[in-house]
């Protein structure tokens, strides 16, 4: 890894979400980075949830956690630039998030084209066999001037 | 025949309705989202503020709320679709909340979303019994210029019960 992309990683590492305020009003923490990689997690919290009658987290905040998480992601790959937008993100939920559990999500950026970014994403509560979503995206990349 | 209801009593029944619909949401409510009603056609509005923003440099709304404005506003149609069969059917009843769940949804980001109050529209493409696919467009100062768009797929609850 070159001191350029270490850097770049740690200003990302600790400015990323303070920087973000959606992302911070949900209560993200980056939890993890490298070369085309990010894990964020976000903590259980009742004015996340989707269907008080069973306690799940609305599929809405699992999508801010995804896409935050694969722009993420985006920024961490050396081909990249600090800057992205999301093009399109689809969202595939395998099973109800367990009230409670804190949801984790790691994204892997695994083709950069000139333009665009390719990442998809998974997502975990405190059962790691079993994913509670994934999704793949389409992101921007901002070409350095 | 019989006679027709007084509007304020039709009204109040749907807009009581509509509310016990949303309020019934807590992640929407944290997001802040409202619905217009017209008839049985509702606009989701999601109004501005400062903790909506993904990129304070520009500024625009994160894509994560936008996604999650868009998946509400595609739950709340389909429920609002039988709760709207139950109060206005052949034989009323009481207001039951049943949540659809996603299966997936597709969000396409069309152009960045401004630092402004934002819209949506939903259209149910298909409702079975046990599944619906419902499309999605958002918009914020011109309705012929969305900002976003999203098809998702969602299991529908069990009628009966």
């Amino acid at each position: 890894m070159s001191h350029e992309t270490e850097d770049r990683q740690t200003l990302i590492a600790n400015q990323f979400i303070s920087s973000l305020p959606h992302a911070k009003s949900l209560g993200m923490r980056l939890v993890e980075i490298g070369d085309g990689l990010a894990a964020i997690e976000m903590d259980y919290d009742e004015r996340f949830v989707g269907d008080p009658e069973t306690g799940v987290i609305h599929g809405g905040a699992v999508s801010a956690l995804m896409d935050t998480c694969s722009g993420a992601a985006v920024m961490c790959h050396p081909q990249a630039s600090l800057g992205t937008a999301t093009l399109d993100l689809r969202i595939d939920y395998m099973r109800s998030a367990t009230p409670g559990q804190t949801i984790i999500a790691r994204a892997e950026c695994y083709h950069v084209t000139r333009s665009v970014a390719f990442v998809r994403a998974t997502a975990y509560d405190d059962d790691r066999d079993r994913p509670v979503a994934t999704s793949t995206g389409a992101f921007t990349v901002e070409r350095k001037a | 025949m019989r006679k027709p209801e007084p509007v304020q009593v039709v009204k109040q029944r749907r807009d009581a309705a509509l509310e016990r619909l949303i309020q019934s949401m807590p992640y929407s409510r944290f997001l802040g989202i409202q619905f217009d009603r017209r008839g049985d056609e509702l606009t989701a509005v999601l109004p501005f503020k400062d903790d909506l923003i993904g990129n304070p440099i520009l500024p625009a709304i994160h894509g994560g709320a936008t996604a999650a404005f868009l998946e509400t506003a595609a739950i709340v149609e389909l429920a609002w679709s039988m709760i709207w069969s139950d109060i206005e059917g052949e034989e009323p009843q009481g207001v039951k909340v049943r949540l659809p769940k996603t299966i997936d949804i597709t969000v396409d980001y069309l152009r960045s979303g401004l630092p402004r109050d934002a819209y949506a529209r939903a259209r149910i493409t298909r409702a079975g019994r046990r599944y619906a696919s419902v499309h999605v467009e958002a918009w914020q100062d011109n309705r012929e210029r969305p900002f976003a768009q999203a098809t998702g797929h969602f299991l529908m609850p069990s009628r009966d019960g």
